[in-house]
């Protein structure tokens, strides 16, 4: 009798993968992001939890889970527990369609693949199972009767609602050259055309990953929270394993944002440069490590932002959702659509996007920085030098 | 029965007294609002209401125990209302119950991200109450002193208003270059907040050996610490965002209101005492004085920054003209002034910080009133912050760059 059967995979997957999850946040994520920003900000992070600070994840844990669990005396009492349940369960859920890797031999006559189930509707379904978590925020805002708390909520529900726009539009591109919702499909359509999406989706690469980063509150757009403003908004009022929880919902969201983008964008378990033969010692990595790498890159990336920029001003965040990304995202999806149109049967039109897209961030890239050592040359040439002249216009 | 009614008799006169008195002021006060006002803000389409808000005094980014009362339309703010007073220590009282040098360790209490300034403040108040002459020695190891206090009280303006705006990386720049700073003042005083480091007639220590060297090592190197700054913020489009046309004041405003400090330099006047009257030594350092025109938040923070700069120069002109020499003046053993008033000002990181001293012709000031920058700048937050969102308020704060010791005191 085999024990191993499809099914009882599936569960362990599952299994695996709620408890891997939290344990990679706890440990992996918030230790690398603190030390991460400490090494940024010219400090030193936690280093006195096991050897370099790599138990500080469990020191966190014993601290959130034996901290009292208050809830204010007003509050709407059972909206106040449901809150962060529902922001953690559905960015839970929405993992399972996510593809880590390829098919895997676990023993003789018994592979499965990496994930957990391969929906046709795939990128639908996450698309909707994550909105979900806004009401998490939305209702955790509400419920704690705090007028702080009553402020990032209705900032929250605002600002998301907002950035799933520009999001799905996004991703709607993409939908144009794979043909298939299916993100197992999205992988191997990139396979099999040896092109990743992200060169002729470069631009919906840009926006999807700044609306990704809106959609999970972090820096510059973490106006939910913004410390500085609303103390700390949404989750003033919580504390304990609530608190833990919102938490994790939210850093569950970064890791589905990444994952995402590496599916979509960045070619999900496969290896850069398959064709190139002085490369293919890139091919001894197992695919699922590359996907690991890559959306480890996005982690690093949302840290990077963490400590670079200042943030957002709530009607400048909703400008630039409404008047620039979603634009943006609706031009891309018809250059896109030309470009798949115009040699059908074949993926010539993408090559082509993709350099034309490429050339121009190049030179937008290059002009940006021209202009800023104009700017920071006029800056030092206005600093007045001695008292004769000193006014500056 | 009667003892009751008269009671309540009382309690309404003094009720009208000061709703008369509310109304001839102009403030909304609970007895005289009409009743027909208050029924109408709720009858519009969406039944929109005017959320009142406690801002502080425990809020992340109220810079201490400052409470504001806002009213918020949503996000945007109707009305702010400043409530000061919870650190109220009456300094100006305890001066008047201790002898002139008791009082110094007082001032070290007002602003005290920028204690040197207050101690110079003071003391150059009772000198010219004595007319004592300092020694040239003593008038430069102020003047740089003072320097240093400009940038470390620069460095946490420039950190906590970064951090108010989400930028949490030049907070930790700015303490870095601030730790050394309070390092240079640990070794030449024995404290790093509450200075002390100044006497009626010159200054308690003499420099310790390497500390001129060691400084200006530090001072040389500052320019480019302050490159690191403004690269992460100037040029930044966020940053720029979040200032540029925040709370914008006009100079006639400035002047109306009294402001002093980088707040008037911002909006375009070139008003700095160590220029406008010269104290110490200044008149022969060569120094500029940054101003910008549009008096908003962003050039309020250039010119900070630009005055980081000019801070350094100074230190570094001071340095060089550093002699051996006397530390204190002739000073009378007890400090028994004639009877006068007199008033002396200085430019603290903040603004005009002046001090009038009323003297009877005893040890002890009769009265002692402090002009602090804070206070007085803290005025116009109400005027700045109207029709502004929430995230501009916190903006504002951090651009007047107040210190709740010295508004109190």
């Amino acid at each position: 009798m085999r024990v191993l059967t499809p099914t009882v995979l599936t569960y362990l997957k599952v299994l695996i993968l709620v408890a891997v999850v939290p344990a990679v946040v706890g440990f992996v994520i918030v230790l690398a992001e603190r030390r991460f920003m400490g090494f940024m900000q010219a400090r030193l992070g936690p280093n006195r939890v096991g050897p370099k600070g790599t138990l500080q994840g469990l020191a966190d844990l014993v601290k959130l889970v034996t901290k009292e669990d208050l809830t204010p005396g007003k509050a709407e009492k059972a909206v106040h527990f449901l809150a962060p349940v529902l922001a953690v369960i559905p960015a839970l859920t929405a993992l399972a369609v996510i593809p880590f890797g390829p098919e895997v031999r676990l023993a003789r006559r018994v592979s499965t693949p990496l994930y957990v189930a391969d929906v046709n509707i795939g990128l639908l379904f996450l698309l909707a199972i994550t909105s979900i978590g806004v009401y998490g925020i939305i209702l955790g805002g509400w419920a704690s009767n705090n007028k702080y708390s009553l402020l990032g909520g209705l900032r929250s529900a605002a600002q998301l609602v907002s950035y799933e726009v520009p999001m799905g539009l996004a991703l709607v591109a993409v939908l144009l050259m794979t043909r298939s919702l299916s993100l197992v499909e999205i992988v191997q359509r990139q396979e099999r055309i040896h092109l990743w999406f992200v060169f002729p989706g470069l631009l919906a690469f840009f926006i999807y990953f700044v609306a990704g980063v809106a959609e999970t509150n972090r820096n510059p757009f973490d106006l939910p929270e913004a410390e500085s403003e609303l103390v700390s908004g949404f989750n003033t009022e919580y504390s304990g394993v609530k608190f833990a929880f919102f938490f994790l919902g939210e850093y569950t969201g970064m890791i589905i944002i990444s994952c995402v983008a590496v599916t979509v964008f960045f070619g999900g378990w496969l290896a850069p440069f398959p064709h190139v033969r002085a490369l293919s010692f890139l091919q001894l990595i197992p695919p699922f490590l590359w996907f690991f790498i890559k959306a480890g890159l996005f982690i690093f990336a949302y840290i990077w932002f963490r400590s670079t920029f200042p943030r957002y001003r709530f009607d400048q965040l909703m400008a630039l959702g409404w008047k620039w990304l979603l634009p943006l995202a609706l031009a891309n999806i018809v250059v896109v659509a030309l470009a798949v149109l115009a040699t059908p049967g074949s993926t010539r039109g993408l090559v082509w996007l993709g350099w034309i897209f490429g050339s121009l961030f190049a030179i937008m890239w290059l002009l940006a920085k021209l202009r800023q050592k104009l700017t920071r040359r006029d800056r030092l040439a206005a600093v007045p030098q001695s008292a004769h002249e000193s006014r500056i216009a | 029965m009667t003892d009751e009614k008269q009671l309540t008799e009382a309690e309404k006169q003094e009720a009208a007294y000061f709703a008369r008195r509310a109304t001839e002021a102009g403030i909304p006060h609970p007895a005289v609002e009409e009743p027909a006002a208050a029924g109408e803000t709720a009858r519009t389409l969406f039944d929109v209401q005017e959320m009142e808000l406690n801002f502080g005094p425990q809020h992340p980014s109220t810079h201490g125990v400052l409470r504001l009362v806002l009213k918020v339309d949503g996000e945007k703010i109707v009305e702010a209302k400043p409530d000061i007073g919870y650190l109220h220590r009456g300094t100006e009282k305890l001066f008047e119950t201790e002898t002139y040098p008791m009082g110094i360790p007082h001032t070290d209490r007002m602003d005290y991200v920028a204690a040197a300034t207050n101690n110079h403040a003071f003391c150059l108040t009772i000198e010219k109450l004595l007319g004592v002459e300092i020694p040239r020695r003593a008038q430069l190891i102020r003047v740089i002193l003072d320097e240093l206090q400009r940038l470390s009280s620069h460095l946490v303006w420039l950190g906590t208003s970064g951090i108010d705006l989400g930028a949490v990386t030049p907070f930790w720049y700015a303490f870095r270059e601030r730790e050394q700073i309070l390092d240079f003042f640990e070794e030449y005083c024995g404290a790093r907040l509450t200075l002390n480091c100044m006497r009626i007639g010159g200054l308690p220590f003499d420099l310790t050996p390497g500390w001129v060297e060691r400084l200006s090592e530090f001072i040389d190197d500052l320019p480019s610490r302050i490159d690191d700054y403004e690269q992460l913020l100037t040029d930044n489009r966020i940053w720029k965002k979040r200032t540029v046309g925040i709370g914008v004041i006009s100079a006639e405003e400035c002047i109306e209101y009294g402001l002093t400090g980088p707040i008037i330099r911002g909006s375009g006047v070139e008003w700095d005492l160590r220029r406008a009257q010269p104290y110490e030594c200044y008149r022969e350092l060569d120094f500029a004085i940054p101003t910008r025109q549009n008096g908003d938040t962003y050039d309020r923070y250039i010119v900070r920054v630009q005055e980081m700069r000019q801070s350094a120069r100074i230190i570094r002109q001071a340095l060089d003209r550093l002699q051996p020499g006397d530390i204190r003046g002739k000073v009378p053993r007890v400090i028994k002034p004639h009877a006068e008033e007199v008033y002396a000002s200085i430019e603290s990181p903040k603004g005009e910080l002046g001090f009038y001293c009323v003297s009877n012709g005893t040890n002890r000031p009769y009265r002692m009133h402090c002009r602090p920058p804070s206070f007085i700048n803290l005025q116009a937050l109400p005027r700045l912050a109207k029709g502004h969102l929430i995230s501009d308020l916190v903006a504002l704060i951090g651009t007047i760059d107040i210190v709740l010791g010295e508004v109190d005191r």
